[in-house]
C-alpha cells in the first residue's frame, strides 16, 4: 500500500508538471498554481538520480549518505526530546489528575507554551545553553521536548479520568492507597489513550528538532535542507535529499511508538484500542 | 440462629446496623433522605437479601455497610468493629452487577488483585487464585482474558475475586441483573454452594422475589422515600436448595409473602401506586 501511494503521489507530480503551466498561473485572479518549470519542480527521477550523486563536487560521498547521517544526528535528539517529553508530560498528568487545584491553574499554561513561537524561541534556549556549558543539541533536543509534552499530558490527563465509578469504588472497597489505585487501576486504564498522544507526540517531537536546527545552526537534517535550499538555483533536486530524509525520520519515530503500541495493547479487546 | 454460641458479646454479629440514616447533600435544596433509622443485626453464615423497589435505598444500605458511605446518623458494625477498620482490614469482599473485571489482566491476575493490595508474596497468590478458580469451576480459563468470557463467566470471577482473602463477609450488588434468566438460575445455586463450602455470610441487593426467596434465609423487604425496613420475612427451605426448590409450594407460598409484603410496604408510602422496579419472575 505505501509503495502503490508513493508511486500515485509520484505520477500526480509528473502528470501536474506535464500540464501546469511554466511560469505558474491564476485562478480568479489569485496565483495559486505553482510553477512547473525544472528549477521549481524538479522530475522525480531527477531527485532520485540525485542522491546518489556527491553532496559536494570533488568529494566522492553521495548525497543519501550525507543526508543519513544528518538524519540519524537529528533521529536522535528528536529521541531524547520524546522520552524527555514523555517524562515531562506524564508526570504533569499525574499531578494534574490528583489535584483539581493544579489542574485548573496550569492548564491554560499549558496550552499558551505550545503557541509560543519556537523559531524565535530556539537562539534564546542555545544562548542559554552557552552559559550552562551544556552541549547544543541538548537544546535542541529539549524543544523537541517542549512541543512533544504537550499531547501526551492532555492525553494522559484525560485517561487517568478514565476509570469507571463502579472500578474506582472497588479500589476504595479493597482500602487501596492514591498510589496503588494510580499503579493498578489508573494507568492501564489509561494506556489506550495515552497511545495516540504519543503518536502526535513522536512527529511533534521531529518537528521541534528539525524547526530549532534550523535557527540553532546545529547540523541535523533540518540545517542540511536549509543550506541544501540555498543551493536550490543551481542544483534545485538537492534540497529534496533532505525532504526525503526528515520524511523518513518522521515515519521512523512513528514506527517505535506504532511498535510499542503493539506490545503494551496485545492483550486488550480490540474496540479498545481505538 | 448462634444463642448458644460461646463467642464474646459484641463480636457475635457479622453486621450491626444501629439507627442509622443516610442524607444526601444535606442541607442543600436536593437533598435526600435515602434511609431512615435502619436496624439490622445478621449473624454469622446468614444469607439475607435485601429487596424493595428502585430508590428504596437498598444499595445505599449495602455502601454504609462496606463503609463506602458513611452515614448522617447512627453505627455500623462489622465483626463487631467500625465499618472503616473492617474495610481496611479487607473483612468482607464485594461483587457488583457489573462484573468490573479490569480488561488488561488475565483471569487469574484479576483474582490476585486484592491479594496483591494486600501485599501476598507471589506464590502464595497463585496458589490462592489457583484454589478460587476451582471453586468457581473456571480453573482451565486461568490465562484466558476477561472480555474472551462469557457474561456468566465474568460473574464468577468476580465472585472469585471477592471471595480470594477468604473474607468472612461477602456484600452483593444485584451481582446477576445483567444475566439472562437460564444463566441467572445457575448462577444462583453456583453462589449457594461456593458460600456453604467458604462458610460465608452474605449480603445480596436484588429486586427479583424468586432471587431473594430461593437463595437467603432471611428476607429483609424496604420501602422508599425515606428508605426504611418494613418488613423481615425468614425463608426456612433449608440447607440443601435445588431446582426441585424452584417447583416447590412452599417456595411459591414464600414468593407471594414477600410480594405481599412489598404491596404494603408501598401502600405505607403516601406517594406510592403500584410497586415499581420489581420483577415477579
Amino acid at each position: 500500500m505505501f509503495i502503490a501511494s508513493l508511486v500515485i503521489v509520484a505520477g500526480l507530480w509528473e502528470l501536474y508538471k506535464w500540464l501546469g503551466p511554466e511560469d505558474g498561473g491564476e485562478i480568479l485572479g489569485w496565483p495559486v498554481l505553482p510553477r512547473t518549470g525544472d528549477r521549481s519542480m524538479p522530475h522525480t527521477w531527477e531527485m532520485v538520480q540525485r542522491l546518489f550523486d556527491p553532496e559536494v563536487r570533488g568529494n566522492d560521498r553521495p548525497i543519501w549518505f550525507a543526508v543519513a547521517g544528518y538524519a540519524w544526528y537529528t533521529f536522535r535528539m528528536a529521541l531524547a526530546g520524546l522520552i524527555i517529553g514523555s517524562v515531562f508530560g506524564v508526570v504533569l498528568a499525574v499531578f494534574m489528575s490528583r489535584f483539581r487545584v493544579i489542574e485548573r491553574g496550569l492548564l491554560p499554561y499549558v496550552i499558551a507554551s505550545q503557541t509560543v513561537p519556537l523559531i524565535a524561541l530556539a537562539p534564546q534556549f542555545a544562548a542559554l545553553g552557552g552559559n550552562w556549558d551544556l552541549p547544543r543539541w541538548t537544546w535542541v533536543a529539549a524543544l523537541g521536548a517542549f512541543l512533544a509534552f504537550f499531547p501526551i499530558s492532555i492525553s494522559t490527563l484525560r485517561g487517568l479520568s478514565s476509570p469507571t465509578p463502579a472500578a474506582l469504588e472497588l479500589m476504595d472497597s479493597y482500602a487501596s492507597s492514591w498510589w496503588m489505585t494510580l499503579r493498578k487501576l489508573r494507568f492501564p486504564s489509561a494506556v489506550p489513550y495515552m497511545v495516540p498522544g504519543f503518536k502526535l507526540a513522536a512527529t511533534a517531537s521531529v518537528i521541534g528538532v528539525i524547526v530549532s536546527e534550523v535557527s540553532t545552526g546545529v547540523r541535523g537534517v533540518g540545517f542540511a535542507a536549509l543550506t541544501y535550499a540555498q543551493a536550490a538555483t543551481s542544483d534545485p533536486a538537492k534540497v529534496y535529499a533532505a525532504v526525503f530524509g526528515a520524511a523518513l525520520l518522521g515515519l521512523a519515530m512513528f514506527g517505535i511508538v506504532v511498535a510499542a503500541e503493539a506490545v503494551v495493547m496485545r492483550n486488550r479487546p480490540r474496540e479498545a484500542s481505538a | 440462629m448462634s444463642g448458644g454460641s460461646p463467642t464474646p458479646a459484641g463480636t457475635a454479629n457479622v453486621v450491626a446496623v444501629d439507627g442509622a440514616s443516610m442524607v444526601f447533600n444535606e442541607g442543600a435544596s436536593n437533598e435526600v433522605d435515602a434511609l431512615c433509622d435502619i436496624e439490622l443485626v445478621i449473624r454469622p453464615g446468614e444469607f439475607v437479601s435485601l429487596i424493595g423497589p428502585s430508590g428504596c435505598g437498598k444499595s445505599t444500605l449495602l455502601r454504609l455497610i462496606a463503609n463506602l458511605l458513611s452515614p448522617t446518623a447512627g453505627t455500623v458494625l462489622v465483626n463487631g468493629k467500625s465499618a472503616h477498620q473492617a474495610r481496611v482490614d479487607q473483612d468482607y469482599g464485594m461483587a457488583f452487577q457489573q462484573s468490573g473485571l479490569f480488561e488488561w489482566r488475565s483471569v487469574e491476575k484479576n483474582i490476585e488483585l486484592p491479594l496483591e493490595l494486600k501485599g501476598w508474596k507471589k506464590a502464595d497468590r497463585r496458589a490462592r487464585a489457583a484454589e478460587m478458580l476451582a471453586l468457581v469451576k473456571l480453573s482451565e480459563f486461568s490465562q484466558h482474558m476477561p472480555w474472551q468470557l462469557s457474561g456468566g463467566m465474568q460473574q464468577r470471577v468476580a465472585i472469585a475475586r471477592a471471595l480470594a482473602a477468604h473474607p468472612s463477609l461477602l456484600l452483593m450488588d444485584e451481582p446477576f441483573g445483567a444475566l439472562d434468566e437460564m444463566t441467572r438460575e445457575h448462577m444462583q445455586s453456583e453462589l449457594l454452594r461456593i458460600c456453604a463450602a467458604a462458610g460465608t455470610t452474605v449480603v445480596f441487593v436484588t429486586h427479583s422475589i424468586p432471587e431473594a426467596v430461593y437463595l437467603s434465609s432471611r428476607v429483609v423487604v424496604m420501602s422508599p422515600r425515606p428508605g426504611r425496613i418494613t418488613n423481615m420475612i425468614d425463608v426456612p427451605l433449608g440447607d440443601d436448595r435445588g431446582e426441585d426448590t424452584r417447583e416447590d409450594d412452599s417456595f411459591y407460598g414464600l414468593i407471594t409473602e414477600v410480594r405481599e409484603a412489598l404491596r404494603a410496604s408501598e401502600t405505607s408510602d403516601p406517594v406510592g401506586g403500584s410497586v415499581r422496579g420489581i420483577e415477579d419472575r
